[in-house]
């Protein structure tokens, strides 16, 4: 039981650092542009496509991650230059609208590029092991590879905003766009910098999920809803919030997948007991949102406005 | 003049609705007949969002939800009737109906109800937060309804044979588009009033200016909330129908998906238009069919349609036709 349970607790933590992958992105897109943007998700997609087909075609997980992370990179900095740019002005209407056609393009373009098959990403030799955890259950060596991977972008992420000139400047506009603008940055070029990092993080979550799991159309959509409880709970625009809200969001739904059925069994019969239990733990996560909003309506981290 | 133009642009897509069924009948067509039910049963679902986001300007992106419960009204009652099982026997007996009057009054009950629920969550935020929580309700309701085993889950519940209508053949094609017209026409003509009411006036006002609303002793929050029962309401009853219309109903119909294509025949047709949701839908509806004959992955030119709307044709169809929207 206690393996298990450490095991889960690594599930967890593997959920909510790839979750921060997405969410940061879109919480700094929201924070410096002030722009909502549902084909997050699509970039996502791209990422694990693109990691899934240049491994296939070279036999290298390595180049694979590399090309996610630069086609989802050069399709952000497409997307934002040719389309985004027009909405900043616009009011949220707009911009739900345009990036929700934006995923019809990019699912449809990527299904009739790929067709609806699943594609599968193989693991790296050297990590295909697993670790023997304390308690002694077996985990996948790739998920903690992953775990590591995550956390060690996460840092550098939080190095970025805060140490850098670079980080400097996006923490400037989340401030005030006309001020910097007028004290000379190109803030054009500091948009299209911003939405190209925010889609490469998400191209690469998508990259390390695709491992794990099948690359499919349609694959960043649940990623991305769960990416918005993640930043409405932290509070949108806030790097920290989305940290937090991603781990609380991640440990919460693997967590309340596995306690709730055991929960329940404590005093039902088993089979309505993993019924009620499962239904429940599928809702857990929005509950918990709920619960925060009700107490703090802009989020954990969020400026009160 | 552009009162006059929009009239007239009314005046034909009223028009078109009735008689492309009745020409469609006259030609043996009936999947023509379905086609154009859909467009109204779409249409009155627009018409329930159009009133929060066009007239509120709340953009509920969790429309899906009251769809659904809809939907899910008219397949558990359906189910229970069917196989002679009640709902519930204790502390009272409960059955089920095969009476889509009961069924539609069920379905605005419950849908009420959640939205009474989530409004009074949302409601407190705005702007974006708004945005995402409703979507993340419905997600909520969605992952419910597939993980919930007894009706079905994921793969959804048939309705065997299409609910009743007193005095009417509701499986006949014709009948039933012609129940979902009048349905359609009721809830317009509500809408039409609401908007106009002393209810209605306070509810755009506070769109435009919260501050002033409330400077005035109007409390743009209670305004906003009965807005949104009022317009889930409509939606869930534009649920029932499309639940009988397929005999169908599954969690595809409370998807995000289906929050956005709600969305999408709102602002296609024309956002805070009366006939905006109808046009929407009928264009959704007959690009779906031309397209999607000609090739299969026809959401991509939909796409790049929606967002030329979106970039350059802000008012939509009925906006582009008749030009700007006089403030009422």
């Amino acid at each position: 039981m206690f393996s298990l349970f450490l095991e889960q607790l690594l599930n967890g933590l593997q959920s909510g650092v790839m979750l921060f992958l997405m969410a940061s992105g879109l919480t700094l897109v929201f924070g410096v542009m002030g722009l909502i943007n549902l084909a997050h998700g699509s970039l996502y997609m791209i990422g694990a496509f693109a990691c899934a087909a240049v491994a296939a075609w070279t036999g290298s997980f390595w180049l694979g991650l590399v090309a996610s992370l630069m086609a989802a990179a050069i399709a952000g900095a497409l997307v934002e230059m040719l389309i985004i740019r027009r909405l900043y002005n616009r009011d949220h209407l707009d911009q739900v609208l345009a990036t929700f056609a934006l995923i019809l393009i990019f699912s449809e373009g990527t299904r009739w590029i790929f067709g609806s098959f699943p594609l599968f990403l193989s693991v790296p030799d050297f990590l295909t092991g697993t670790v023997i955890l304390p308690g002694g259950s077996q985990y996948p060596l790739f998920r903690l590879a992953i775990i590591v991977a995550g956390l060690a972008v996460a840092v550098g992420l939080f190095l970025l905003i805060g140490k850098t000139r670079l980080g400097i400047r996006i923490r400037a506009g989340e401030a005030d766009r006309g001020m910097i603008a007028a004290l000379g940055v190109d803030i054009d070029r500091l948009y299209t910098i911003v939405f190209a990092l925010g889609a490469a993080l998400a191209g690469l979550a998508g990259a390390f999920v695709g491992t794990t799991q099948s690359v499919q159309v349609g694959m960043g959509e649940p990623v991305l809803i769960l990416a918005f409880v993640v930043i409405v709970i932290g509070g949108i625009g806030s790097i920290k919030g989305a940290l937090v809200g991603s781990l609380l969001v991640g440990f919460t739904d693997t967590m309340g997948r596995f306690l709730l059925p055991h929960a329940f069994a404590t005093f039902l019969d088993p089979s309505s007991a993993t019924a009620i239990g499962s239904a429940l733990a599928s809702m857990l996560i929005y509950i918990v949102m709920a619960l925060v909003l009700f107490l703090r309506p802009s989020g954990l981290f969020g400026a009160t406005s | 003049m552009t009162m006059n133009r929009e009239f007239l642009i009314n005046s034909i897509l009223a028009i078109a609705l009735i008689t492309v069924p009745l020409i469609a009948l006259g030609m043996d067509e009936p999947f023509i007949i379905t086609l154009a039910t859909k467009v109204a049963i779409f249409a009155m679902a627009g018409v329930g969002l159009n009133l929060v986001l066009g007239y509120g300007g709340l953009v509920s992106f969790g429309h899906a939800a009251f769809f659904g419960i809809g939907g899910y009204a008219a397949g558990i009652l359906a189910s229970h009737a069917l196989n002679y099982e009640p709902i519930m026997e204790s502390p009272f007996l409960i059955e089920g109906t095969t009476q889509m009057i009961i069924i539609w009054i069920v379905a605005l009950i419950v849908s009420a109800l959640v939205a009474l629920l989530i409004g009074a969550i949302t409601l407190r935020t705005s702007g974006v937060y708004f945005i995402m929580i409703t979507l993340a309700f419905a997600q909520m309701i969605y992952y419910f309804a597939i993980s919930w085993p007894a009706y079905g889950g994921e793969d959804g519940l048939s309705i065997y044979v299409r609910n009743g209508f007193p005095g009417i053949n509701t499986l006949d094609p014709i009948s039933f588009f012609a129940l979902c017209a009048v349905m359609l026409a009721i809830a317009m003509v509500f809408s039409a009033v609401l908007i106009r009411s002393r209810f209605g006036l306070a509810l755009q006002g506070a769109r435009q200016n919260a501050q002033r609303m409330t400077a005035v002793g109007i409390a743009p929050f209670r305004i906003r909330l009965v807005a949104f029962v009022i317009s889930a309401m409509i939606t869930a009853l534009a649920g029932a129908l499309y639940a009988d219309l397929n005999r169908f109903v599954s969690p595809t119909m409370l998807s995000w998906h289906m929050s956005g294509e709600i969305m999408v025949f709102v602002i296609l047709g024309g956002v805070g238009r009366l006939f905006g949701p109808l046009a929407g839908a009928a264009l959704y509806i007959i690009l779906e069919h031309l397209l999607g004959g000609v090739w299969e992955f026809w959401q991509l030119p939909l796409g790049v349609l929606l967002l030329l709307v979106v970039l350059f044709a802000r008012g939509g169809l009925v906006g582009v036709l008749a030009g700007e929207r006089k403030h009422v």
